[in-house]
């Protein structure tokens, strides 16, 4: 499976990201810069965490736009799996693949450190290697994690089971402890914690490995039943 | 050519943390009569001549990329600049 590593001028966990993907799972990964027209070669698209064009105006805002992002709606339009993470979490709220929006945390703080997960839906592309209810141990990074959604706009998430992961402990603010959301057809997740971050013991664990399998997994299902 | 003033602010039912922390700043040095503090951005755009309705470009600027309406309200002024 070929993964594309978005990078936007700011992206600082793309080599991470790609360390995940070609060294501890073995899928094939590229860096795909943000002014590229072209994403139809690669099976599955990451949007890696850091500060794209300095997260000027609002976290996300400006790298919407970018060129490579019409490429992004494409792919998720056809129904390949597409990951956003931490800042890549923002760019597609703000580009509209998933609903509600990431604000300041609620302590105005920049928050490091390794928090535990609560895995609501086990049932998706990304999260099939997981059990439901599964707690897991993964780092967050960042700022501007406070998920903020409508009371119409959470309602739907709950009602299609689109919330994927939830924060044991709330330290951002985020509405119901959301950490991690799906869109309606099941290809699109976007999450603040670094699952990228998370997959050698050498650097603290392993926990984020399952949902890089996961995706592998699913797509080499449905290519085999395909063929 | 015209001068473009644009406040982008939280929506009224978005909690603002920023905001609290200056209030209960202002608050700390005695400032009681204060009841609330909303942080917002302000931004100034001078646009052109052209075809365009620049109400209509504007409102257009301002919901694709100044303000994400999700959680920010936003408001402007037009000003006709007179060039020297």
């Amino acid at each position: 499976m070929k993964f594309a590593v978005i990078v936007f001028p700011g992206s600082n966990c793309d080599l991470d990201m790609y360390h995940a993907i070609k060294d501890e799972l073995g899928e094939e990964a590229e860096y795909v810069w943000h002014d590229t027209h072209d994403l139809s070669g690669y099976d599955g698209i990451l949007l890696p965490g850091g500060f794209s064009y300095g997260d000027y105006l609002r976290a996300g805002a400006i790298a919407r736009f970018a060129g490579v992002m019409d490429e992004v709606r494409k792919a998720a339009e056809a129904g390949k799996p597409v990951l956003g993470v931490c800042n890549g979490f923002q760019i597609l709220t703000e580009a509209g693949l998933l609903p509600g929006m990431l604000m300041r945390n609620k302590d105005l703080k920049f928050t490091c450190r390794t928090v535990s997960l609560k895995v609501e839906n086990a049932h998706t592309l990304f999260t099939n290697e997981y059990k439901e209810g599964e707690e897991i141990r993964i780092p967050v990074a960042h700022g501007e994690g406070n998920y903020y959604c409508d009371d119409a706009t959470y309602q739907h998430l709950k009602d299609n089971n689109q919330i994927v992961f939830t924060y044991a402990e709330d330290f951002n603010g985020s509405r119901n402890n959301i950490a991690g959301i799906i869109n309606e057809r099941g290809n699109v997740l976007g999450m603040m914690p670094h699952p990228e971050r998370a997959v050698s013991d050498l650097i603290g664990g392993t926990d984020g490995l399952p949902l890089f399998r996961s995706i592998v997994k699913q797509w080499r299902e449905s290519h085999v039943s395909h063929a | 050519m015209k001068k473009v003033k644009v406040y982008v602010t939280l929506r009224e039912s978005v909690l603002d943390p920023q905001g609290s922390a200056v209030m209960g700043s202002l608050h700390k040095m005695g400032y009681d009569e204060v009841q609330d503090v909303r942080i917002g951005k302000y931004m100034e755009l001078v646009i052109g001549d052209g075809e365009r309705d620049v109400d209509a470009l504007v409102d257009e600027l301002c919901s694709r990329l100044l303000a994400n309406t999700v959680i920010e309200d936003y408001r402007y002024e037009i000003e006709e600049v007179v060039s020297q």
